[in-house]
């Protein structure tokens, strides 16, 4: 009966703790909802927009619905997540490397690099690119040419843009490609377990992902073309380049700071890794005739990057919601569009807010789900 | 034959390799060094992208000369063991110094050597330096916000109490050391919280009032780091304990507490405070703009505080708990006495990164409207006086938080130094 009672009684004092406060708060918003007269409902969505994003990557315009607005925010999230993802990772792992280096300089330089960029807000340090470093830029007119065809001025980047002709067909060719790299290895993995014979994998993989995309370009009918930004003038003093694509100043600032700040964090992690595998591994790997090639490739980056993923996953993850800092410097995210913008206009800062918080929810579950389910297939399986 | 060896240098003929290659060593670097000094270009006779690389071909084979396995000679062991192992390392060493030569000369002389600090207008800078005269008349309006000016001395009394309270716990007796963990997590907040309301807010003892609407700069960054701080640090050990729990009711609260709070960026917590929390309030109850920042910072880092918690209560062998048990202890008194001490210590270093983070978040508070030192400073920047000093103003507060951060971490690493050779 003591038992059942300790157990009970925290647990439903709880539940009822829980319940009274949100039920709390649900009354004071249907108070303050009937009070204002605004009603609660996702109808909104389907609504015309009407407001205009300056930045997308897909069709939009302000007569299309809040929902097509909150797809605009989210991809553009997504572009710049992945764009700083791609930079801080290259980033990290160079500068984590560095720091084992066994040269004074290269160690220290990335050491101070680690603690410079790691130490400053990743707020000022958006704010530095975007108000004090971009718009040293010069305008678009005085802009020199970087590899003489791209243009960094302070209205933006242009690059220029790739015009393909059958693009499905290249994709396929890389498909293929892609397709046969796998099969290729899973023969030499069984070459190699039933004979004992070695072929050079990388060797002919690189060759097939070179040989079938150029094929398709020979016989295919396949071309690719690109379309140059060109200087035009708008008016007396006011020029901008046409054609091409164009990165907003935002977008830049943006994925500067995020993969500056957060390569750092990279950079720890594949230090910690490589710091992680015991030195004798390295030793025993070398005592049975591996080379030191093979040794990095077979002994120790498999246990390292056993160590080295999870936390960088999670710094993966800090960086998709550090992205929402977009919302500051105007970069049109999901924060700023939907949360933002939106909610201004319709005033549904409830059902707003939700939509939004539940989104980035969702993404980190999915990704930490995904983390889970990988840190159990590789765990190291004793018996 | 062996002496003329160009690419094996050994130990034969140390004296005139480590010579010539220094000499080229040398060379390279006066010419790098006058390129970004004096604006010299010594080698002008060589064709155009030859005359950059010039100084890199000679540096390389001037270190490739050098390098001497066992010379004998201690400096040059020293040299070739630290910078100059092979190819590959000189190159990237000669990189290094080259950028820095670079780079170092043209920051120096924009930063300290060309720099206006005189004056107290925008006339005054004329050279082509940072013009810290900017920094120098918003300094107390960077330091304290809106704050009016005579008042100031408040918000230093104020941060004096605080900090003076803090170190409390360093002079108290040996008999009450045993209330300073109830001190530090109940009384020092209220104290706190009492001082500041009274000091910086005002409105009795004589005092003006001035509202938080006012308050700014990186005094306000200190005041909603310090209660969070606080206040997130005995919720998190709650959830913690919480997600520890056989009750599966509390335990399933809690992770669900946890893992919302985790999975979302803390800019949507702060538009949730600031847009829809009044929504969810009596309706003539009015909560200040800032304590609903402060409560939703304190909520978001409480889950990450209770990550790190329950990390080091994970940490503490299963014998502890059983050893406690068997004592016929309870549930409290086991985690009182025997498992939060041993696990708090271990977590010290995790909870300084925790509050290093959430200083480092604080500035954030800028985009619902809270001037803080980036509020601050995107005021002073759109000010018309005083256009395009936007560079100064966001090195200025990068150099504040890089410091106040760099100390905090170096702290938090020692911490885990000196705890680490304890176990």
């Amino acid at each position: 009966m003591n038992n059942i009672i300790k157990k009970f009684i925290p647990q439903i004092l709880a539940i009822l703790f829980v319940v009274l406060i949100f039920g709390f708060l649900t009354l004071n918003a249907q108070i303050n909802m009937d009070n204002r007269g605004i009603d609660f409902g996702f109808d909104f969505l389907s609504q015309e927009s009407s407001f205009d994003v300056q930045f997308s990557l897909i069709e939009y315009s302000g007569s299309d619905s809040y929902a097509r607005a909150f797809l605009v925010g989210l991809l553009n999230t997504l572009l710049v997540s992945f764009i700083s993802i791609i930079i801080c990772t290259i980033l990290g792992v160079i500068i984590g490397v560095a720091r084992l280096s066994s040269n004074y300089l290269i160690k220290n330089s990335a050491a101070w690099y680690v603690e410079f960029f790691r130490n400053i807000p990743l707020l000022l340090q958006i704010f530095f690119w975007y108000y004090a470093a971009l718009r040293a830029l010069p305008m678009p007119e005085k802009a020199n040419a970087w590899f003489g065809v791209t243009y960094m001025t302070v209205k933006g980047y242009y690059i220029p843009a790739m015009v393909w002709e059958n693009l499905n067909i290249f994709l396929y060719c890389g498909l293929a490609a892609i397709i046969s790299i796998i099969l290729l290895r899973n023969y030499a993995n069984k070459l190699r377990d039933t004979q004992g014979k070695q072929i050079p994998v990388l060797l002919y993989s690189v060759a097939l992902l070179i040989v079938l995309p150029l094929l398709s370009f020979l016989f295919g009918g396949v071309s690719l073309g690109f379309e140059l930004p060109e200087l035009k003038k708008l008016s007396k003093i006011s020029y901008i380049y046409e054609g091409g694509i164009s990165l907003p100043p935002e977008l830049i600032a943006l994925v500067l700071a995020l993969s500056l700040y957060t390569s750092t964090f990279v950079a720890e992690c594949v230090r910690a890794g490589i710091e992680g595998v015991s030195k004798g591994q390295k030793e025993a790997a070398a005592s049975v005739g591996l080379t030191p090639n093979q040794v990095l490739k077979l002994v120790i980056m498999p246990q390292a990057l056993r160590i080295i993923i999870p936390p960088t996953t999670n710094q993966y993850l800090n960086l998709t919601k550090n992205s929402s800092l977009a919302a500051a410097i105007a970069y049109p995210d999901l924060v700023l569009v939907f949360a933002g913008t939106a909610l201004m206009q319709t005033g549904k800062a409830i059902e707003i807010v939700s939509i939004t918080m539940l989104t980035y929810l969702t993404i980190s579950l999915t990704i930490a789900a995904i983390m889970n389910w990988y840190n159990k297939k590789i765990e190291i399986k004793e018996k | 034959m062996q002496t003329f060896n160009f690419f094996k240098p050994n130990r034969n003929n140390i004296k005139n390799y480590s010579i010539i290659g220094s000499f080229f060593v040398l060379v390279s670097l006066i010419d790098v060094i006058s390129n970004a000094f004096l604006k010299i270009n010594l080698t002008f006779f060589l064709p155009g992208s030859l005359t950059n690389l010039f100084p890199l071909i000679l540096g390389l084979i001037g270190l490739n000369m050098m390098r001497i396995d066992y010379s004998g000679n201690n400096t040059l062991d020293l040299l070739n063991k630290n910078i100059n192992t092979n190819n590959f390392n000189a190159l990237l060493t000669l990189l290094i110094l080259f950028s820095i030569i670079k780079v170092l000369p043209q920051s120096l002389s924009w930063m300290i050597l060309d720099a206006t600090i005189s004056g107290d207008s925008k006339d005054a800078c004329t050279g082509t330096g940072a013009c810290w005269t900017y920094i120098k008349v918003w300094f107390r309006r960077f330091m304290y916000g809106m704050y009016p000016n005579e008042f100031h001395w408040r918000i230093n009394t104020a941060f004096i109490l605080v900090i003076a309270l803090g170190f409390v716990g360093y002079f108290m007796k040996e008999n009450l050391k045993k209330y300073l963990a109830l001190y530090y997590v109940i009384i020092y907040p209220v104290i706190a919280y009492l001082v500041i309301y009274y000091l910086i807010s005002g409105g009795s003892f004589g005092l003006q009032w001035v509202e938080t609407g006012a308050w700014g700069g990186l005094s306000l960054t200190f005041i909603v780091s310090f209660f969070c701080l606080i206040f997130c640090f005995p919720l998190g050990m709650v959830f913690a304990l919480g997600r520890r729990s056989n009750l599966p009711v509390i335990k399933y609260i809690s992770i669900c507490y946890i893992e919302f709070w985790r999975g979302v960026p803390l800019i949507t917590v702060l538009f949730m405070s600031s847009v829809m929390f009044p929504m969810f309030l009596p309706e003539d109850f009015f909560m200040d703009k800032l304590v609903r920042v402060i409560i939703a910072i304190t909520l978001f880092e409480a889950a990450y505080c209770a990550e790190v918690i329950r990390g080091g209560l994970q940490s503490l062998p299963r014998g502890q708990y059983d050893a406690a048990k068997s004592l016929g202890m309870g549930y409290w008194k086991m985690h009182i006495f025997v498992i939060l001490p041993q696990a708090l210590k271990l977590v010290i270093p995790g909870i300084a990164n925790t509050f290093l983070a959430l200083v480092k978040d604080t500035p954030l508070i800028f985009v619902v409207g809270l001037a803080e030192l980036a509020g601050m400073l995107a005021l002073a920047k759109t000010n018309p006086k005083w256009l395009g000093f936007a560079m100064e103003g966001y090195i200025f507060a990068s150099i504040i938080f890089w410091i106040i951060c760099y100390a905090m971490s170096k702290y938090s690493y020692n911490l885990e130094a000196k705890y680490k050779t304890e176990r």
